[in-house]
C-alpha cells in the first residue's frame, strides 16, 4: 500500500471529534472537576480529593435510595417483561385488529412523562379520582386510599403507572419479534406435534432473545433513572419512601446546592448503570449459547 | 405408512371462489401407492407446496377428501394425521441440542427414552450427524441444520408419509447430489412413502419412482422419469422436461404427412390417422436429441438456416431456423456441426403430435 505523504485525512475525523467532545467528554470532564472540589462560590474552590467520594459512599440517605432503585427496576421487569410477552402473544396477527392495538398500545409511550405523573395524580385522588374514589367505595382497606397517604399506597400507584407507561414499549417489541418469526416454524410445529407452551418454550421465546435483550436493558437503565414520573406524582414522599437516586441527586445538587457531592454521586451513579447494562448484556447474549467448541 | 388417496380435491386461497382462475389447485384426484417415491414437479407457482399442505393438512382443502389407507382425514390436523414433512429452510430448535432436534417429535407424542434413544441414533447414523448430537444445534453449517430438519422428518418410523418441500434448495451443489443419494437410500432402506416437491427435474427424475408434473394447479402427468422424457403428454411436460426442451411446429396435416409453412415432415402412419380425429390445433413436436442433423442435403431432411452453437462440454446445442421457427437440436460432441444451411430430419416414431396441447401420439 502506497504512504500518504502528509495526515491531512485526520481532518475528517475531526467533526465527530468535535461532536463528541462537546456533547459527551467535555460535560463529563465538568462533573469529574466537581467531584474533586469544595466549591462556595463562583471563583472560590478548594480541591478536597476523594473526600466527596468517599462522603457518599457512606452515606445512608444515598443507601437507603439505591436500596430502594434496585427494588423499583427488579419489580419493573419482573413485572413489565412477563406482561408485555402475554400481551404480545395475545394480539391479533392481521386485519383492523392488529393496527388498533398497536396505535393503543403505542398512546401511553407518546404522554410526555410529567403529564403522566399528572394524569395519576388525578386517577388516583381520593376525592375526585377514578381509582381514588373506586376503591374507597368498595371499603376493603383499613386507611382510606390516598397515594400520599402511605408508603405502600405510594408505591402501589407508582409502580401501576409505571406499568401502564412502559409495558406497551416492552409489549411492541416482543410483538416485532414474533412477527419476525417465519411460518414453517409453526408448521413444522405442528407436523412435530408440539404442544402451545412447547411452541413458546422452543420457538418463540428463544427468537425473541434478540428483542428481549433491548426491552431488558431499556427497562433497567430508564428505570433506574427514573425521575419525572415520582417527581410530579409523589415528589420523593410520603418522607423519603419513593426518593430514588435521580429525585435525590436533584435535591442534593440544586436543593442545597452541594455541587462537589452531587458530582461524586453523579460518577458513582453513571458507574452503576454502566455495569448492570455490561452484566445484563453479557448474560443476555451468551444465554442459550452452549458450548461453542466440540 | 399408508396409501394415500385425493378424491376431487380443489383449494382456493380466496374465500369464494368463481372462476377457475382462483383456484390454486383444480380438482385433483390421485393416488400415492405406500411406499414409493414420488415427485412432485413444476414451475414455481404451479400449487406443489399447496398440495403439498393439503396432504399434510396444514391446509384444509376448499373441496374434496384426503384419505389415508381409505380413511376420510380431511378435517383432521397435521398432527393427528401421523405425517413429517420437512421444509424449504432449515426448522430447528435453537436453543436445543442436535439429539433433543431429533428426539422432538418422538418425546411429544410420548415415547419412552430407550425408543427415543434408539431410533434418533438411528437416524443420526444414517445422515451421518452422530458426533454432532451433544451440540447446539444454533451453530452449524447450513447443510447440518438441514440434515437435522430431514432427521426430524425421518425419525418416526410409523408415519404415513414423508413430505419434502424443496429440502435442498439451501444446499450447496456438492452436497446437494449427496444429500439425494442420502434420501433415495433411506428410501429403499426404511421403504417410507416419500413424496418430494421439487422444480428441478435433475432432483425429481433422479429421486422419484414417479414424477408427477403440475402446471397450474392441475397435474398434466404421472409418469416414470423414462415415461415423461419419451411420451409428453401435454406440452408443458415436453418443454418442462430436457434440457433443452421439446421443439414444438404448429402444423396441418396432409395425408401421412404434416405441412409446416409449406415444409413436409414425414409422420408415423398411426400417429397421422390418429391426428386426423383430434379436434384443435395441431402442433407438432420433436425432442432436440432425437433431431438428426445433416451438413448436406438428404432424403426427407428439412433445410433450415444455422444460428448458433452452444458447447455444453458433453453435447452441442445447435439453434437453427425454420421459416421463422426457431428450432435446437442436439448432437453429441465431436459431431461435424454445418456452418450455415443444414438439413434436418425428424425420425417419424419420435415426432410426436400435439392438438390443443395434449399429446395424440
Amino acid at each position: 500500500m502506497e504512504k500518504w505523504a502528509d495526515n491531512k485525512a485526520w481532518f475528517l475525523v475531526l467533526p465527530v471529534f468535535v461532536v463528541v467532545a462537546f456533547s459527551a467528554i467535555i460535560p463529563l470532564m465538568t462533573v469529574v472537576n466537581y467531584s474533586l472540589q469544595d466549591i462556595f462560590g463562583p471563583g472560590n474552590a478548594v480541591f478536597v480529593g476523594t473526600e466527596w467520594f468517599k462522603e457518599m459512599l457512606t452515606d445512608t440517605r444515598l443507601h437507603d435510595a439505591l436500596g430502594r432503585q434496585f427494588i423499583f427496576s427488579s419489580l419493573v421487569l419482573l413485572i413489565e417483561i412477563p406482561l408485555g410477552i402475554l400481551i404480545a402473544l395475545a394480539m391479533p396477527k392481521k386485519g383492523w385488529g392488529a393496527s388498533a392495538s398497536l396505535v393503543t398500545l403505542a398512546i401511553p409511550l407518546l404522554i410526555p412523562w410529567n403529564v403522566i405523573g399528572t394524569i395519576w395524580i388525578i386517577f388516583t385522588r381520593p376525592d375526585i379520582g377514578l381509582f381514588g374514589v373506586g376503591i374507597n367505595s368498595l371499603n376493603l382497606l383499613d386507611v382510606p386510599f390516598d397515594h400520599t397517604a402511605r408508603p405502600s399506597y405510594a408505591w402501589v400507584t407508582l409502580m401501576a403507572m409505571e406499568v401502564w407507561h412502559w409495558t406497551p414499549l416492552v409489549a411492541l417489541l416482543c410483538y416485532a419479534g414474533l412477527r419476525a418469526i417465519p411460518e414453517a416454524y409453526y408448521q413444522a410445529a405442528k407436523i412435530d406435534g408440539a404442544s402451545s407452551w412447547a411452541v413458546f418454550r422452543y420457538i418463540q421465546l428463544p427468537k425473541m432473545r434478540g428483542v428481549l435483550t433491548i426491552a431488558i436493558l431499556l427497562r433497567w437503565m430508564d428505570s433506574f433513572l427514573i425521575y419525572a414520573e415520582p417527581f410530579a406524582l409523589t415528589g420523593g414522599g410520603p418522607g423519603n419512601s419513593t426518593t430514588f437516586l435521580s429525585i435525590y441527586l436533584v435535591k442534593l445538587a440544586t436543593g442545597q446546592f452541594d455541587l462537589g457531592p452531587a458530582a461524586a454521586f453523579s460518577l458513582i451513579y453513571f458507574l452503576i448503570v454502566l455495569l448492570f447494562c455490561f452484566i445484563f448484556y453479557q448474560a443476555l447474549l451468551n444465554v442459550g449459547k452452549g458450548e461453542k467448541t466440540s | 405408512m399408508a396409501r394415500i388417496e385425493f378424491d376431487q380435491i380443489a383449494h382456493s386461497y380466496y374465500p369464494n371462489p368463481t372462476v377457475a382462475s382462483d383456484y390454486a389447485l383444480k380438482e385433483i384426484n390421485t393416488l400415492w401407492e405406500d411406499g414409493g417415491a414420488y415427485a412432485l414437479l413444476g414451475p414455481s407457482g404451479c400449487g406443489k407446496t399447496t398440495l403439498l399442505n393439503v396432504i399434510s393438512g396444514l391446509l384444509k382443502p376448499s373441496k374434496g377428501r384426503v384419505l389415508y389407507d381409505g380413511i376420510d382425514v380431511t378435517d383432521l390436523p397435521p398432527e393427528k394425521r401421523n405425517i413429517a414433512q420437512v421444509f424449504q429452510f432449515p426448522v430447528l430448535y435453537d436453543t436445543m441440542t442436535v439429539f433433543d432436534n431429533l428426539a422432538f417429535p418422538l418425546r411429544n407424542r410420548g415415547f419412552n427414552n430407550t425408543d427415543t434413544t434408539r431410533r434418533v441414533h438411528e437416524v443420526a447414523d444414517i445422515l451421518d450427524l452422530t458426533p454432532d448430537l451433544k451440540r447446539k444445534a444454533a451453530g452449524l453449517s447450513a447443510d447440518a441444520k438441514q440434515k437435522i430438519s430431514l432427521g426430524r422428518g425421518l425419525v418416526r418410523s410409523d408415519v404415513a408419509a414423508v413430505l419434502f418441500d424443496e429440502p435442498l434448495t439451501v444446499i450447496d451443489p456438492h452436497l446437494k447430489w449427496h444429500l439425494r443419494r442420502k434420501l433415495k437410500e433411506i428410501h429403499e432402506q426404511l421403504k417410507l412413502t416419500m413424496i418430494y416437491v421439487t422444480h428441478d427435474q435433475v432432483e425429481a427424475l433422479t429421486f422419484a419412482d414417479q414424477v408427477i408434473v403440475m402446471y397450474e394447479g392441475e397435474i398434466v402427468q404421472v409418469g416414470t422419469p423414462e415415461e415423461l422424457v419419451e411420451n409428453p403428454r401435454h406440452k408443458f411436460v415436453g418443454y418442462f422436461i430436457g434440457s433443452p426442451g421439446m421443439n414444438f411446429l404448429p402444423c396441418t396435416l396432409e395425408g401421412q404427412n404434416a405441412r409446416v409453412d409449406g415444409v413436409t415432415i414425414a409422420l408415423d402412419p398411426e400417429t397421422a390417422a390418429l391426428g386426423a380425429k383430434a379436434r384443435g390445433m395441431l402442433e407438432l413436436g420433436i425432442r432436440p436429441m432425437h433431431m438428426e442433423v445433416h451438413g448436406s442435403p438428404v432424403d426427407g431432411g428439412v433445410p433450415v438456416t444455422m444460428k448458433t452453437v452452444e458447447d455444453q462440454g458433453s453435447f452441442k446445442i445447435l439453434t437453427s431456423a425454420l421459416n421463422g421457427h426457431t428450432l435446437l437440436s442436439r448432437v453429441p460432441e465431436g459431431h461435424p456441426v454445418p456452418e450455415k444451411q443444414a438439413w434436418l430430419k425428424f425420425p417419424p416414431q419420435r415426432t410426436k403430435l400435439f392438438a390443443d396441447e395434449r399429446l395424440i401420439r
